[in-house]
Order: C-alpha cells, then structure tokens, then sequence
C-alpha cells in the first residue's frame, strides 16, 4: 500500500507534494532533472484570459532567506494553455491542477469555462497574486471579493476547485470560511507577502514593479501559522504552502493541518527539492509506523 | 538529462586580479555538454538564490570548467571563499542559445570588464582570424590578456585611464578596427550601454553581432519567467528569458533601451 497516498477534494494524489504554481512553469524544464510521475501534482503556471506579458524586469530580488518577485503573471493565455500546454502535461502520470486568475470578475468566469472542457482534474483560483492591478489580490484580500470569484467560477465548471488565499489580509481564516461557504472544494495558501528592497547606492527598488511578493523559508512561520488557523475554522481540505523546503518542513505544515503541500522558492535553490521532500516522508512514514500520512494531518496538540 | 546538478571539486584557484577569482571545476558530464556562452548557477551557502557565471572555458578532455568572477555582493564574496578542493554546487550547463560559429571567418570580440571571461573560448574558436578587444576601468581591473594572447588572436587593450594599453573605449577602437578590416560578426559582453553602442556601430557598417546579456535569475532553466530583457523581432516586442532563449542574443533584436 502507498503510505503517502493522499485523496485531496476528491482527488487522488500519488504523494501530497506539488510544486507551486509559478515556480515550475509548465514542468517540462524540471523533466531535465527528474521523471515528472514523482510528484504528487503539479500546479502550473498562472493562466488568464489573454497572453500577459507581466512586469519590466527587474522581476526578482533576494531577501534574508528568501526572494521577492514581482512576474505580473506573465502567460501566454488560457487558449493557448489548453491547445499547446495541457495535453503535454496531461500524459505525465501526475496530477495536474491548472492556476488560474483572471483580470476582471468576468475574465475568472470565461478562464473557467474554458478549462472545464478539458480533461484537468482540478482548478486552483488565485485570487491573490501581488503583482498586478486589476483582479488578482483585489478580490483576495476582502471576504466579498473572495466570495463574489468562488460563486462565478463554481458557476462556471463542476470540477473541484481550490481557492488560493492571500497572506496580506488581518483575517484568512474569515476568508477561507467566505470561500467555502461559496462551494470551493478546497483552499491552498499562503500566496506570497507584499514586500519591498531597495538598492541604497541608487535609491531605487531592486523590482521595477517596486514592490513584490515575498516566498521563501522566511515566510514559513507565517505560513505555518496561517494555515493553522484556517484548517481549525473550514472544513474543507487545505493545501499549505509557503516556505516549504525540506521534509521536515512538509510535516510541520502537515501537522499544522495542510492535506496537501506546495514547493515554490526552494526549487530554485536546489531543483530536486521536492523530490527530496518525497523520498524525506516516505522515511518519516516508515521510521515513525504510520499507517498514511494522513494520520499527521492536523495533529499539532496546541497548548 | 541534459543538465548536470551537483557538488564538484574545485580543482584550481587562483586570483587574477583584486576581487577577481579563477576558478576551474572537476564536472566531466557538465563540461562534456558545455558550449561557449553558456553559463554555471552556482549554490552559495547561506543564500537563497544561486549566482550565474559564465562559463570562461570548456576542457572536454580533462572534464573540467573554468570561470573567472568578480566579488560584487555578498554571494560573491562568500564563493570567492571557497579553496582548491571544496566542492561547489552547480547546475550546469545553463543557457538555451551560447555563442554561434557557423558561417564566419573573421570576427572582432569584446569583452567590457567582467564580461571579458565569457570571451575566451570564442577567441580559441578563431585563433588567428579573431581580434579581441578588451576594455577596463584601470590597469588593476585588466584580466585575461594572456589566455587571449595564447589563442594567436591579436589582442587590443583600452583603458578608461590609459593606465594599460591605450586609453579609451573600447568602441573607438572597434571603429578603427572596422576601418582597417571589416570583420563577418561581432561578438561582445559587457555592460549594456557598452553593448547598445557596439550594437549601434556594428548596424552602420552591416555586421552581425551576437551579445551576451545579464539579469537576475530564479530558476535559470526558463521555468520561473523572472529573467526577461526586451527583444524585438519583425517589428514585435515581446520579452525574452535571459536564461532559456539566451543568454545570447542577436544584437539587433535587443532593445537596449531604459
Ligand atoms: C548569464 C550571466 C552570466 C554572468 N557571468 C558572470 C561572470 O562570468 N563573472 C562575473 O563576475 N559575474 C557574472 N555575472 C554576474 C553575477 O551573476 C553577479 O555579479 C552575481 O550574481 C552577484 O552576486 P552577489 O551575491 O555578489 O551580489 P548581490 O548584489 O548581493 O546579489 C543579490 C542578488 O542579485 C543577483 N544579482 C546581482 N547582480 C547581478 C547581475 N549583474 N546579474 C545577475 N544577477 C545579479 C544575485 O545573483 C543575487 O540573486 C553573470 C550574470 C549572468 C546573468
Ligand atoms: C517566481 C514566482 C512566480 C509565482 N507565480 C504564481 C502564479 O502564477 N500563480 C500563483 O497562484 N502563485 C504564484 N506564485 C506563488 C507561489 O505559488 C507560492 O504561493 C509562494 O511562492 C509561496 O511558496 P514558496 O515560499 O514555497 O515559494 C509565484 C511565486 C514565485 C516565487
Ligand atoms: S531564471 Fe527562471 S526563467 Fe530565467
């Protein structure tokens, strides 16, 4: 039996690792380092509604223990998503969840609509990326917002989806219960923290786009944290994320109540982090007799 | 799989001038692969994110790597720390497009400070039909002048103080040298009004070039999208990544502009 076999909104997934959406592209450049089947899914590449082309570079800035960037969800568009990217993905025995985001209300619904045709197995729904003006975190950092995005694109297709919540609000946990009470499957978090650096020499912002969003270890605690309160106010399953970048990392974030995990930041440190991360809780299963995994889901004993 | 990712033994350094380190790396798999103009990511304990170098020369034979680097930050100064026999964690090699021979004979290569290392192997293609020119803040920045000399290339050296070589930059003596013979390509790697002007000269007169541009990286194998520069093709101008479909680009389809 597959001790780390995990079944997340209804979906089964070989192992609770995912690399995080935007960090990974649409997996083919990783296929150079390892055989994609390892993974337990894959979150690809933020789609919208047309090509973006993002942000003016420079698009990323290093942080104590972490990195900033500031891409603008740079993508070539849901159509050509579906056409040129999907069916590639689709045959690599993995599962794969599309990202998605749109720019206004309407753009959510028709990004939606369209992915509902394919064969995807799951839809994750940011609304909170940092990085650009309209739609993105707009929606993602009030309960109306949130709520109005998860009505239309549950309207929009059957297939589970996964609302991915923003870090730069006072309270995730009333956000998370707003999207659930609007038929989300499920929800990840966290989206990465807004954030600054500046080049004290020039007395300009490293990131051209001046602010970014923050990700890495330095954002793990928050992270942890975060998903900790989420998990103890909804009932659907969360998928934590956010510093993520060792096995032990995983369980914590396990523990603190995450179903499932994504790997972002770490990857670009070492690319093979998530496999590491798999074969760190298949041992952690092992050496601690575990039946699943899923036994350590949420079991923190909080004082 | 095409890219090797590992720890490696540092098998020489030495340093070349101040601030600036040579470094050659025992990887038989990575140099087997490695083309000129591609480039290494190297891990440097305590930070995030990996520094790329260029690759400063390719030994298949012996299977080993060479770059040559200068300490700007703190990632830097930390690698330039590292001793003979210390392993180095790299992924290499990196860089979807390097540096293109085919079709020319004659070529002009410049190197603008620490963009010269990337130059070398490209000065060892064209041995004697190559004439490289190298330009540096002061005689202390100069590096490299003789493994060009070593390629049977002629060598030109400018200064922006004349302290070696002959003061000036280098794109005065690129116009000289265009006067005297006119080269198939231009091959350059430097700071980017260096390159803008290199560029420019090169389009008065009808000749290729093929640069090699730098921006700061994520992923550095085109998964992450945070390397883009501006090109322009038919007119269009879209975004390139500097690490995938780089870091070597035609010069005319770079917009150099801030
Ligand atoms: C393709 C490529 C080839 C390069 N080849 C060489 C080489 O052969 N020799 C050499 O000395 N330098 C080279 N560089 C520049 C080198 O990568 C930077 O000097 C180095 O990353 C600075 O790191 P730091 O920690 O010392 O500086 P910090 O300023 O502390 O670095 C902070 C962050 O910014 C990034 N960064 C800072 N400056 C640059 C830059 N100019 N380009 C890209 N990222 C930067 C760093 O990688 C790091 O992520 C190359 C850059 C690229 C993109
Ligand atoms: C370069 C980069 C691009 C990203 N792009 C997206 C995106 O398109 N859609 C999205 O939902 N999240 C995106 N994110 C956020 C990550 O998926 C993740 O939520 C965040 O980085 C926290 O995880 P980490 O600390 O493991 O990186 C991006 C993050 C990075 C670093
Ligand atoms: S560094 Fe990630 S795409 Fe170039």
């Amino acid at each position: 039996m597959n001790k780390l076999a995990v079944n997340f909104a209804g979906v089964d997934f070989k192992n609770p690792v995912i690399p995080a959406s935007g960090t990974f592209g649409y997996g083919k450049e990783y296929e150079e380092f390892f055989d994609l089947s390892r993974l337990g899914g894959i979150s690809v590449k933020g789609t919208t509604e047309k090509l973006r082309t993002g942000n003016l570079p420079p698009r990323i800035a290093e942080t104590p223990s972490g990195m900033l960037n500031s891409v603008g969800l740079q993508n070539p568009g849901v159509d050509h998503f579906i056409a040129h990217e999907l069916p590639y993905l689709m045959g690599k025995n993995t599962v794969i969840i599309a990202n998605m985001a749109g720019s206004t209300a309407d753009g959510y619904r028709e990004v939606a609509e369209k992915l509902d045709q394919t064969d995807v197995p799951m839809i994750e729904v940011n609304i909170s990326c940092p990085n650009v003006k309209a739609g993105g975190a707009a929606f993602g950092v009030s309960c109306e917002g949130a709520a109005q995005i998860t009505k239309i694109v549950r309207a929009a297709t059957k297939k589970p989806i996964m609302i991915k919540l923003s870090p730069n609000v006072t309270n995730i946990a009333e956000i998370a219960k707003a999207v659930e009470a609007e038929g989300a499957d499920a929800v990840s978090l966290i989206n990465t923290l807004l954030g600054m650096r500046i080049d004290i020499r020039t007395k300009r912002p490293i990131l051209h786009n001046n602010v970014g969003g923050l990700s890495g270890p330095a954002v793990f605690p928050v992270a942890v944290r975060m998903v900790w309160q989420v998990a103890n106010a909804v009932k659907i399953p969360v998928c934590g994320m956010g510093g993520i970048s060792t096995w032990e990392d995983a369980v914590e974030m396990m523990m603190a109540g995450a179903s499932t995990v994504q790997v972002g930041a770490a990857l670009f440190n070492d690319p093979l982090a998530a496999v590491k991360i798999i074969d760190g809780l298949e041992k952690y299963v092992e050496d601690n007799h575990l039946n699943s995994i899923n036994d350590i889901v949420g079991a923190v004993k909080p004082w | 799989m095409k890219y090797t990712q590992g720890c490696y033994p540092i098998i020489s350094k030495t340093a070349l001038a101040k601030e600036i380190y040579d470094m050659t790396i025992l990887c038989p798999d990575a140099a087997q692969a490695a083309q000129a103009g591609q480039f290494i990511n190297i891990k440097v304990d305590g930070f995030m994110l990996r520094r790329p170098i260029s690759i400063c020369g390719i030994d298949k034979e012996k299977g080993t790597l060479r770059i040559v680097f200068e300490v700007r930050g703190k990632g830097t100064k930390e690698l330039s720390q590292l001793a003979e026999g210390d392993l180095i964690d790299i992924i290499a090699p990196l860089g979807g497009n390097g540096f293109k021979f085919d079709g020319y004979n004659k070529a002009v290569i410049i190197g603008g400070g620490i963009g010269n290392p990337p130059m070398l192997p490209i000065a060892e293609h064209f041995g004697t039909n190559a004439k490289i020119i190298s330009g540096f803040r002061n005689s202390s920045a100069v590096i490299l002048q003789n493994d060009f000399a070593k390629t049977g290339a002629q060598t030109i050296l400018c200064t922006d103080d004349g302290s070696a070589g002959r003061k000036g930059f280098v794109t005065d003596a690129l116009k000289e040298e265009i006067a005297k013979e006119k080269p198939d390509v231009i091959y350059a790697c430097g700071p980017s009004v260096m390159l803008k002007r290199i560029v420019e000269i090169a389009r008065e007169n009808g000749i290729r070039t093929q640069v090699s541009l730098e921006e700061r990286m994520g992923c550095g194998i085109g998964a992450c999208l945070v390397c883009v520069c501006r090109t322009i093709r038919d007119g269009e101008e879209f975004y390139s990544h500097v690490c995938k479909d780089g870091p070597v680009f035609d010069g005319e389809e770079v917009n150099f502009d801030e």
